[in-house]
């Protein structure tokens, strides 16, 4: 073990966190704003990659363009489900909610197995990042860097929206007070529907770089919502810096695991969040309270 | 009262068919009926927790799969008759219900839910991944039920009675002062705990005994199919009840069997037409969380009962007005 191989690992765990930190960041924001858990994330999520396959690798359009168009109709998806589905049971009590997501959970996985089938689908990584960088004796595949730069770049822009334009500071007045924001006059469906689609984008987006990353096959959608939650209730429902301190600490506790005691691996994230949950049941950065829905 | 009356004529009923059964059915038509009692007592277990107390888990295929795994180990490994080995897959998936359930109910609404699914999800990556103890992703085969089980009308009638004895059991828990008690911190936590009850002790309780049933629902299982795998401990079983109690309708004692039947029945039915059985279950339940939030039982009730009440008023008139008549 030499400093090179542990520097290689928490490059590869930070390229997890990164594609983490997407879902996680959707999940926690639509649950923020719009109060719903959305179990169908992680299949949207799968449906985001499969797209990217379908159009970078059967369609023959260019990476770049190929996952702005997949999370691009993953936005178009969910904007679809929101309003005709979702909205239905605003108010319902929280299990009607969850089955509902659930119930999409369920029609989406069948959907992409009857579209894609069950074998395992690879999108190669484009030409301009398939290489690596060397820094002395230390590999960075420039994919990586890529995805963490794109985790970086869509926090502060969440940040940035949420902050400095007049949507964002709606949806937030939205959150803190919903009846008063309606008493204004803002459409409060819309913000909800508006909110929704930018969560589930960021999450079709997360699909569509992190599909170069590892194998395309049905069922991540279940590994990965257990693991959206996992970092969204480490990280404190609602905090963004929060989510992304968890999906920080999940990614290098998977990439150090898988390494250094791969027996344990797969339980790590789950060990981390019953942990957290004992000591601080808000999440590291979630306000206290938090856990009581 | 006259809904008690009708409800006890339908029970009485459906135990003469459920006992006669074999007497008439087909073999295949009592495997699947031993399938639904196994599925309606372990979605009845699930129900004593979420209609019972208000706790939605996700991840109850965990005990069902402890209990289902622990009864096989115990009868292959070191060859334990089917009884105690039946036995001790209730005490363990009651041990794993308050392990996990300690931290499960120090949480609420979503974060329970999905803090269950992830200590399920957590068990599925130990039954699947310890080839050495569970034979990993391969299971564990020949598991055989004692001689005198061996046939299907037997071990149908077997389950009859342990599923039947269960079901007493929970309703008597149900009804009991404890049941109340939960059924109190359902509708208001705050309340009950103002009254000076401890709702967390009550809720690990719940927990540990809808562990302990679904366990014996496992257990149950594993002989009957000769084998099991890692599947019964994963998502998709999980899920399993959820689906069979909403169907049936929650609110119901009844409501997690009725659940279990059409659900069994449709799914031995559509394996035959389509393997695109999540799909068709998706649709359903979203159709019925849209339109039926009530489920099956629900609906039924809903017209019957209001038809009864309908009638009944109308008598309370006719006899007031009756006895007006004679006062005058």
């Amino acid at each position: 073990m030499t400093a090179a191989d542990v520097l290689g690992q928490f490059l590869s765990g930070l390229a997890r966190a990164g594609v983490l930190f997407l879902i996680a960041a959707g999940l926690s924001f639509i649950f923020g704003v719009v109060k719903i858990v959305n179990f169908a994330h992680g299949a949207l999520y799968m449906v985001g990659a499969f797209l990217t396959y379908s159009f970078r690798v059967t369609l023959g359009v260019p990476f770049w363009a190929s996952i702005v168009l997949a999370a691009v109709c993953v936005a178009v998806i969910g904007i679809g489900m929101e309003v005709f589905l979702f909205r239905r049971v605003y108010g319902r009590p929280v299990a009607d909610q969850l089955l509902l997501t659930f119930a999409m959970v369920l029609i989406i996985h069948d959907v992409v197995r009857l579209a894609y089938g069950s074998n395992l689908r690879s999108v190669p990584r484009p030409p301009l990042l398939a290489g690596a960088v060397f820094l002395g004796d230390v590999i960075f595949p420039s994919y990586y860097i890529f995805i963490v730069l794109t985790g970086t770049a869509v926090l502060l822009g969440f940040w940035a929206f949420l902050h400095k334009t007049r949507l964002g500071k709606t949806i937030r007045a939205a959150v803190g007070n919903r009846e008063m924001v309606a008493c204004l006059g803002k459409p409060l469906p819309w913000l909800f529907t508006a909110a929704f689609a930018a969560g589930v984008f960021v999450d079709g987006l997360a699909g569509a770089i992190g599909a170069p990353l590892g194998g395309i096959r049905l069922g991540m959608d279940f590994d990965i919502i257990i693991l959206a939650f996992a970092t969204v209730i480490v990280g404190g429902f609602g905090s963004l810096p929060g989510t992304a301190l968890a999906a920080f600490i999940i990614g290098e506790a998977y990439a150090f695991g898988i390494w250094l005691m791969p027996a344990i691996a797969l339980s790590l994230p789950f060990i981390i969040m019953a942990a957290v949950l004992i000591v601080r049941p808000w999440g590291l950065l979630g306000r206290s309270g938090g856990g009581e829905l | 009262m006259s809904g008690s009356r009708r409800s006890r004529w339908w029970l009485i009923a459906l135990a003469v068919v459920a006992l006669a059964l074999p007497q008439f059915a087909e073999p295949i038509v009592v495997h699947t009926a031993i399938e639904i009692l196994i599925m309606a007592l372990f979605a009845m277990s699930f129900n004593l927790l979420f209609d019972g107390a208000g706790l939605l888990t996700f991840g109850h295929g965990c005990y069902y799969g402890v209990g289902a795994y622990t009864a096989a180990l115990l009868m292959t490994e070191i060859g334990m008759p089917m009884f105690p080995a039946m036995f001790a897959a209730m005490v363990m998936g009651g041990l794993v219900a308050l392990v996990f359930g300690y931290f499960c109910v120090r949480l609420t609404g979503v974060y329970f839910s999905i803090l269950t699914l992830a200590f399920a999800q957590l068990m599925f990556s130990v039954f699947q991944q310890s080839y050495t103890l569970t034979g990993g992703d391969l299971g564990i085969l020949d598991i055989q039920p004692p001689a005198f089980l061996m046939a299907v009308n037997n071990y149908y009638y077997f389950t009859l009675v342990v599923v039947g004895v269960s079901f007493w059991l929970l309703w008597r828990i149900l009804h009991s002062p404890f049941g109340r008690t939960l059924h109190a911190s359902r509708d208001s936590v705050v309340r009950t705990q103002f009254i000076g009850i401890n709702v967390r002790r009550y809720r690990l309780a719940a927990f540990v005994i809808a562990g302990v049933f679904a366990s014996l629902a496992g257990a149950l299982f594993a002989p009957f199919n000769r084998a099991v795998a890692p599947f019964l401990v994963s998502w998709v079983k999980s899920s399993d009840p959820v689906l069979m109690t909403l169907l049936g309708g929650a609110a119901t004692f009844w409501g997690p069997v009725v659940g279990a039947a059409v659900f069994t029945t449709l799914h031995e039915v559509a394996i035959g037409y389509t393997t695109y059985w999540l799909l068709l279950m998706g649709g359903i339940l979203l159709v019925g969380v849209l339109f039926l939030p009530g489920g099956i039982l629900g609906f039924l009730e809903d017209r019957f009962h209001g038809a009864a009440a309908a009638r009944g008023t109308k008598m309370t008139e006719a006899r007031g007005a009756s006895s007006n008549a004679s006062a005058d």
